[in-house]
């Protein structure tokens, strides 16, 4: 099982470069409404994903390992506002989120090692005053 | 012996065309559903939700220890996670390393006017490397760019308890309603950079 979430996460490595979900420009594109790209990347993906997860309900599919599919409930909060647009933020400057922050290491931009390095660092600073913030 | 030649030859077809296709880019309609598939795919083989930003969690979680409530979890059984981020510096690499025809631009004409105006000029690779370099990390714009923007990637998804693969892809995919609202939040704080900040941080 291991090695199949690692060679899916490999092809995803490789979607991200080949698609160019990496770029800085397409992240700049799309903030400019210059092009399609990304609207169509992450467009298609929900809608395939969101037609795939009605078939596995409709079929009341399991997991692999038999238990019923619990899909992650994400809450509604303060957080996802505030959260939200301090990510969007920060989403523009580094041209990133967080899957082509690891797909940019692997492609050999090493100075984002550092803005991935800071990323975690900003995660502990939430894990640490988390309950100072309002949520 | 012909079969065996012919399965040879299909062989090689299969690699050139292969090479082919990873030595170009993938336009949106094939990298979007891909990324799709991810979703079910997660709940399938794992009962998991697809998403990234967790695995920051996970690695302060490992690294600092029970230091805060947040961190305090068994991160050991999220590990097929950080399995699969570092299976994208993998996957990023072995693109980097097959890609043979580098960044034949198709990046907006305007994007590009407007980038050069604030004073953008290196269009070679997917990364702006006049911005992204070892040697503008020392300076106030790198710093902001790679530092401060890195931290509030992290934090903010964190705060906001995901990302754009979680949220904007797992979470409307599942017709979340708070992803919903992440993922409009997330555009905004963007537009914000990019149409404020962006030209205050670029222009000296």
């Amino acid at each position: 099982m291991y090695l199949i979430v690692l060679l899916l996460g490999i092809f995803f490595g490789m979607i991200l470069t080949n698609g160019e979900i990496i770029s800085w420009f397409r992240i700049q594109e799309m903030f400019r409404f210059d092009s399609f790209h990304m609207y169509g990347v992450i467009g298609s993906a929900i809608v395939v994903g969101a037609v795939a997860m009605m078939m596995l309900k409709k079929l009341n599919t399991k997991s692999i390992r038999g238990d019923a599919i619990a899909i992650e409930r994400k809450n509604l909060n303060k957080g996802t506002i505030i959260g939200g647009t301090i990510f969007g933020i920060g989403w523009a400057m580094t041209g990133a989120c967080p899957g082509p922050l690891y797909g940019l290491v692997g492609n050999g931009y090493g100075v984002f090692a550092v803005a991935l390095l800071s990323a975690i660092g900003g995660a502990l600073a939430y894990g640490l005053i988390r309950n100072k913030l309002p949520h | 012996m012909n079969t065996i030649g012919g399965g040879f030859f299909l062989l090689i077809l299969f690699f050139t065309t292969c090479m082919d296709l990873f030595s170009s880019f993938w336009p949106w309609y094939v990298c979007g559903p891909l990324i799709g598939l991810y979703v079910p795919a997660m709940y399938l083989l794992l009962n998991k939700h697809f998403g990234i930003s967790s695995t920051f969690r996970d690695i302060c979680a490992a690294c600092v220890g029970p230091k805060a409530d947040y961190f305090r979890y068994n991160w050991r059984d999220n590990r097929w996670r950080l399995l699969f981020v570092a299976g994208i510096v993998i996957g990023g690499f072995l693109s980097h390393e097959t890609m043979t025809t580098p960044a034949e631009s198709q990046i907006s004409a305007h994007t590009l006017k407007e980038l050069s105006l604030l004073g953008v000029h290196d269009f070679s690779t997917m990364i702006p490397q006049d911005l992204f370099s070892w040697k503008n990390l020392a300076s106030v714009q790198g710093f902001i760019l790679i530092i401060v923007g890195g931290f509030l990637v992290g934090f903010g998804t964190r705060y906001a308890e995901g990302c754009t693969s979680g949220h904007s892809i797992h979470g409307i995919a599942t017709f979340q309603l708070a992803s919903i609202a992440a993922t409009i939040c997330f555009f905004v704080g963007g537009l914000f950079t990019t149409h404020v900040l962006l030209p205050l941080i670029l222009q000296p």
